[in-house]
């Protein structure tokens, strides 16, 4: 009877496994697998197509645009976040900027390459006013489309991203601790360097990873603002799947598809360690 | 900080945030050589492709919502009941989708896509399936934290030892108490899917981010003002949301 009824429990969570099996596993699955075989048999040929210097070179500006955007989103994210903290929990500044963080960061993608373009892009406001004040065209050099351009639009939903997972690790700073230093005769530059920033240091850490995997990750924004092109892994996948001249593309997009589980993997095993270190700290 | 120091630098950020959303409706009115109007905005309700859209990604933020409930919370809440030894798995489960890139996803997904529009068709709205593996760690991060909040075993026991049966104890006793858990993984789960573009663009379905890189091309000031709808709306939708739960949370005074 009890073997039945523990059976019975099992049932209740079936749904859920097989969904996921479904449209998680297997998908997963299909792109590991099908990184290693051709039409017809097994293969390591896409696996070497991952050295192509078009390829790597592809790899090592995705990293650098996650990277450039991470830290500089990470920075800029946890000062807006100090600056919002300082406030009650229910100020009305704190609820408009947590609500735009989470509309840019969660929402973003294809509406933020629009509002990019449409603010430095050709014809864009401030191209426009730079052209009229100083006669300078910034719309000429496409930069935009680059990578210092997609640094800056990245940006845009990197530092919302940091202040949405950040101000939680910020709300955990006990106004105690502070009063516990300033009793002891700690100045307001030692609590924040001997106090504050090692407490905080472990979420920052983890913070920056998961921006980088973010970033790494992202599409939508630089497939809306780079229509033709390969310049980062998502959009060779892109290519290497929509292509219709080259056959066999697409096993090279189930090897990209891959290599990028293998660094957002890689990057995550990091932010889970540290997460997991720094919560016994942040409760 | 000082004040000053402070006010400047929120100054500065709401430069940065607000200036390129300022741009955006500029550029949306702008057309070159006539006087400016708000012929874009109006088209939003007026073009049919536009309009259809629109709808298109509303009715998936709402099957999203309802499958994504259906789905998770009748399982984190029995799996805290029954099998505690499984709750970590299915938080490892749930935070997958953080690991795995929706790309990657998309680029395996057509054989089970093909026996998805075999069953169900082609209409936008089975993009479903995948928009709930999708929201799925943020929707798991707010059900939990709802759930860590509320004794459930000592609901469950109350309600069993007085006749409920199991559906009666997680849809009319524990759900009713998890309000605010649910209304922040619903609106998490709205502002995902009302801007997911790799899913919708790579498998060919015209919801709105796709209408909306779709008219980039051909008329820009759209894209500019449905660019611009979408991100008042998510931002809007989240102020409300923030209320909401602000106020059960003071009213358990945590």
């Amino acid at each position: 009877m009890r073997r039945v009824r523990s059976l019975a429990s099992w049932l209740g969570v079936l749904p859920f496994f097989g969904y996921l099996l479904i449209f998680l596993l297997i998908p997963t699955v299909v792109v590991a697998v099908g990184a290693f075989r051709n039409d017809t048999s097994f293969t390591m040929s896409n696996i070497r197509a991952l050295g192509d210097s078009a390829v790597l070179e592809a790899l090592w500006k995705s990293v650098e645009l996650s990277a450039a955007s991470a830290i500089i989103g990470a920075l800029l994210g946890a000062l807006l976040a100090a600056v919002i903290v300082a406030g009650p929990q229910t100020s009305l500044l704190r609820r408009v900027v947590t609500s735009l963080a989470g509309a840019l960061a969660q929402t973003g993608g294809v509406a933020l390459a629009f509002a990019w373009m449409a603010t430095v892009g050709l014809s864009g406001t401030v191209t426009t006013l730079m052209q009229n004040a100083f006669g300078w065209n910034m719309g000429n050099s496409l930069w935009l489309f680059e990578l210092p351009g997609l640094t800056l639009v990245y940006c845009y939903f990197q530092i919302p991203l940091m202040v949405i997972v950040f101000l939680p690790a910020l709300d955990g700073l006990r106004p105690q601790w502070r009063e516990a230093a300033e009793t002891l005769g700690a100045t307001r530059w030692q609590y924040l360097t001997q106090v504050a920033v090692p407490l905080l240091r472990p979420a920052f850490l983890g913070s920056l990873l998961l921006l980088f995997a973010n970033a790494f990750a992202a599409y939508a924004t630089a497939a809306a603002l780079i229509s033709q092109g390969q310049t980062i892994l998502p959009l060779m996948i892109r290519a290497a799947l929509t292509s219709e001249v080259v056959l066999g593309q697409a096993h090279l997009a189930y090897a990209i598809a891959l290599e990028m589980i293998v660094v957002v993997a890689i990057v995550m095993t990091g932010y889970a360690l540290i997460v997991r270190r720094s919560s016994r700290w942040m409760r | 900080m000082k004040p000053w120091v402070r006010w400047l630098i929120l100054f500065l950020f709401a430069v940065y945030f607000f200036g390129p959303m300022v741009s955006t409706f500029i550029e949306s009115t702008k057309y070159p050589g006539h006087p400016s109007s708000l012929r874009a905005w109006k088209a939003l309700v007026t073009n049919d492709q536009v309009f259809h859209a629109i709808g298109q990604s509303l009715l998936l933020c709402v099957t999203t919502v309802v499958l994504m409930l259906v789905l998770l919370l009748p399982t984190m809440i029995w799996v805290r009941l029954r099998l505690p030894k499984l709750r970590r798995i299915i938080e490892f489960l749930c935070l997958l989708p953080l690991t795995i890139p929706a790309l990657v996803i998309v680029v395996g997904i057509n054989g089970v896509y093909a026996w998805v529009n075999y069953f169900f068709g082609y209409s936008p709205w089975v993009l479903t399936f995948a928009y709930v593996v999708l929201v799925l760690p943020y929707a798991y991060r707010s059900l939990d934290s709802a759930l860590s909040s509320l004794d459930i075993t000592t609901l469950a026991e109350a309600a069993r030892s007085l006749g409920a049966g199991w559906f009666t104890v997680i849809a009319r006793v524990i759900v009713p108490n998890l309000g605010a858990g649910i209304l922040s993984a619903a609106f998490i789960s709205v502002a995902l899917v009302l801007g997911e573009y790799t899913f919708a663009s790579l498998l060919n379905y015209q919801t709105l981010p796709v209408v909306i890189a779709l008219f980039g091309k051909s008329n820009a000031n759209v894209s500019d003002a449905a660019s611009l709808a979408t991100i008042i709306f998510a931002a809007a939708l989240l102020l409300l949301l923030s209320f909401a739960s602000g106020r059960s949370r003071g009213r358990k005074g945590a």
